[in-house]
């Protein structure tokens, strides 16, 4: 039998060095939060099991996922998370195309049944058979469920794979459904964002090739280590919250002294992300300390919940656009007046049974 | 909500009372905890209020400042005792008298429930001469605590502590505890606006609750106002 092919062998093969090896698995145990010995158990992981195979597909979607992908911060995790998976299948950026390419995903799930790692970046639409979306001439959400069907687990990336994201927003004419509304019986991980994060993205797929399970995840099915905390509990901006100083014009002064942004609709309260820790390109920024506050990008529904720069959420139920303190106040003034009149109306009729009552 | 000439109304020494009876219906528990809940409920509002609509900026360092979290504070603070009280309000219903636990329920198999109901919603119309004389509330009323208070309570301790679980972590009591609300909303935004939109069913209800309280005062001729300082309910006409 011939020796079982490790991540190591196929890393060296591609030419990164037994040093960048040893770094990427300190960088990558660092990021992932995993203490001293972290470095350690990653090497020897990589060393000594099989490779697990990566099969990333595209649905409807946007490739903003891939864009954030191969911009990880570091090159070199860059490099390795890139020859690590770009060895399988990724119509994207795999060099194969066509019956050849496609010839690629029968192999895989022929000599790595069970074993292999399904990544989906976008969704698939289901009105109309699945015909809104044809990949290989297929309909694309017939491929996903054939791959699904041998797949060890699914990773959903981003806002479109976990939630359905822009191409799902009301009235979702091509009915464009999250990845675990179609698969019910392989483990899947949420990785959402709109984009996700470079970092993030390449911290799960290390984590789970590396260790061939997944992560501790949250009850949305989203790996804790990155998506436990809220932008707003991590923000920097946090300490002129708590004080009750707010821009609440795009061009005051508190704009300008950099105050918190939850009056222009800041969505960090309620959005769960490594934004405001991670941050963006690199650690560079993030929106938010680009003076924009966050829209939420990573949460369900985020397209269809109102405008980005209000606090209120609107509320679309009544028919009108309105939000909890318009509907609210006028149904308390509606009931108010009631209440006014009916005052009125007893006092009068305390005052005519009084004139009755002394005429009888 | 026991019909006032169905029960036998006696004194100490088992005397009938002939005029201006009064019975006990509102145990000190219940008194206290109503008050105690009202005063909660007022500084859960205006604070709530202020947590979506904040105060204007104040000038300065952030540092010298903390108008936002005095404000949360006084809501998480006033919320936990409007639970605690919730919950020893719902041991009281089995301690309690009779009339301690008609908030918890609308006797909707009744046919007398049914037929006092409209009796109430006809002198609410200005149809019927008299009301009725209730020991306890009246069915209408009974209907309205039920649904616009007990229940929308529950609500609001129910979404207000999942909120809550959010700022203190996934593992903390609080998310063990009521972290399935997120299973219902996912976006905790909808959690908000469903909390927020629950201020103001507790808000119309305050509007009906005080001015029937006031007007039945006046109007019914049994003390109302009093009884929930005194626990006594007065008829002022006799039985
Ligand atoms: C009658 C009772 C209550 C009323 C009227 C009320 C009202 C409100 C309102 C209007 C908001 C603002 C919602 C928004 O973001 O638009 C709010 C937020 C909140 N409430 Fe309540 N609430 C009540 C009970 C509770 C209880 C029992 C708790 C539990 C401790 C609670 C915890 C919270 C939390 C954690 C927030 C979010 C604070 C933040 O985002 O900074 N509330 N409440
Ligand atoms: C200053 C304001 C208030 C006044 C004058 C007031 C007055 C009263 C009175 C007179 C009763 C007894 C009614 C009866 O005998 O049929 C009562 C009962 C009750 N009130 Fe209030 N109330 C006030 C505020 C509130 C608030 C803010 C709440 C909560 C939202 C509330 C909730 C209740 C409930 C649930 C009962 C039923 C108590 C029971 O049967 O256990 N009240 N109130
Ligand atoms: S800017 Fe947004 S995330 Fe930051 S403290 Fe303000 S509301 Fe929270
Ligand atoms: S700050 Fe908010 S909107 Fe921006 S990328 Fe992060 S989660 Fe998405």
């Amino acid at each position: 039998m011939a020796a079982i092919e490790t991540f190591y062998d196929v890393i060296r093969r591609q030419g990164v060095t037994r040093r960048s090896f040893t770094k990427f698995c300190s960088l990558t145990a660092a990021s992932l939060g995993m203490g001293p010995i972290g470095a350690a158990k990653i090497a020897n992981a990589l060393e000594t099991k099989e490779r697990t195979p990566v099969i990333w597909m595209h649905g409807l979607e946007c490739t903003c996922c891939s864009e954030s992908f191969i911009r990880s911060a570091h090159p070199l995790v860059k490099d390795v998370v890139l020859s690590m998976i770009s060895l399988d299948y990724d119509d994207t950026i795999m060099a194969a195309a066509g019956h050849q390419a496609e010839a690629i995903l029968q192999e895989t799930k022929e000599k790595y049944k069970g074993k292999y790692i399904l990544a989906v970046e976008g969704n698939p639409p289901l009105n109309e058979g699945g015909m809104f979306c044809i990949d290989g001439g297929k309909p694309f959400v017939e491929k996903l469920k054939w791959m699904a069907d041998d797949a060890m687990a699914i990773i959903a990336w981003g806002a479109c794979a976990s939630w359905g994201c822009v191409q799902a927003a009301k009235p979702n004419p091509t009915q464009a459904t999250p990845i675990d509304k179609v698969i019910h019986d392989k483990p899947i991980i949420k990785v959402p964002g709109c984009p996700p994060i470079a970092e993030v993205m390449t911290g799960v797929v290390t984590y789970i090739t590396t260790f061939g399970r997944l992560p501790e995840l949250d009850r949305q099915g989203r790996p804790n280590m990155f998506y436990s905390q809220r932008i707003h509990d991590k923000c920097y901006r946090r300490p002129h919250f708590d004080a009750g100083q707010f821009v609440e014009q795009w061009d005051d002064e508190s704009a300008r002294k950099g105050h918190c942004l939850y009056k222009m609709g800041c969505k960090g309260p309620t959005t769960y992300n490594a934004c405001s820790t991670v941050r963006w390109n690199g650690g560079v920024s993030f929106p938010i300390q680009s003076g924009h506050g966050c829209i939420g990008c990573s949460e369900e529904g985020f397209w269809d919940k109102g405008p980005f720069y209000e606090r209120l959420t609107n509320i679309h139920q009544f028919g009108v656009e309105k939000n909890a303190d318009e509907i609210g106040l006028a149904a308390a003034g509606v009931v108010g007046a009631a209440v006014a009149t009916h005052a009125a109306a007893t006092a009068v009729k305390r005052i005519v049974s009084k004139n009755n009552d002394h005429s009888a | 909500m026991t019909d006032i000439s169905r029960i036998d109304v006696a004194d100490s020494h088992g005397e009938k009372v002939v005029a201006q009876p009064t019975v006990y219906v509102y145990e000190a528990p219940v008194r206290l905890w109503h008050w105690v809940n009202a005063l909660a409920i007022l500084v859960l509002i205006i604070t709530g209020y202020l947590i979506g609509s904040p105060l204007p900026t104040v000038a300065g360092e952030a540092s010298q400042h903390f108008v936002m979290g005095y404000i949360r504070f006084a809501h998480f603070a006033a919320g936990q005792i409007m639970a605690v009280g919730f919950l020893l309000r719902g041991y009281w219903a089995f301690m309690g008298n009779e009339h301690s636990r008609q908030i918890y329920y609308v006797p909707v198999w009744r046919a007398s429930f049914w037929k006092e109901l409209a009796h109430e919603i006809r002198w609410y119309a200005f149809l019927e001469k008299a009301p009725m004389k209730y020991v306890g509330h009246n069915p209408l009323a009974q209907t309205a605590m039920f649904v616009m208070y007990t229940l929308m309570s529950a609500f609001m301790i129910i979404t207000g502590f999942a909120l809550y679980s959010e700022g203190e972590g996934a593992d903390s009591w609080e998310a063990k505890l009521f972290g399935w609300v997120f299973y219902i909303w996912p976006n905790s935004q909808e959690v908000h606006t469903w909390h927020h939109l629950g201020m103001y069913v507790i808000v119309t209800f305050i509007l009906i609750h005080i001015y029937a309280a006031v007007r039945e005062d006046i109007m019914s001729r049994q003390s109302i106002i009093s009884s929930m300082i005194s626990g006594e309910r007065h008829f002022k006409d006799g039985a």
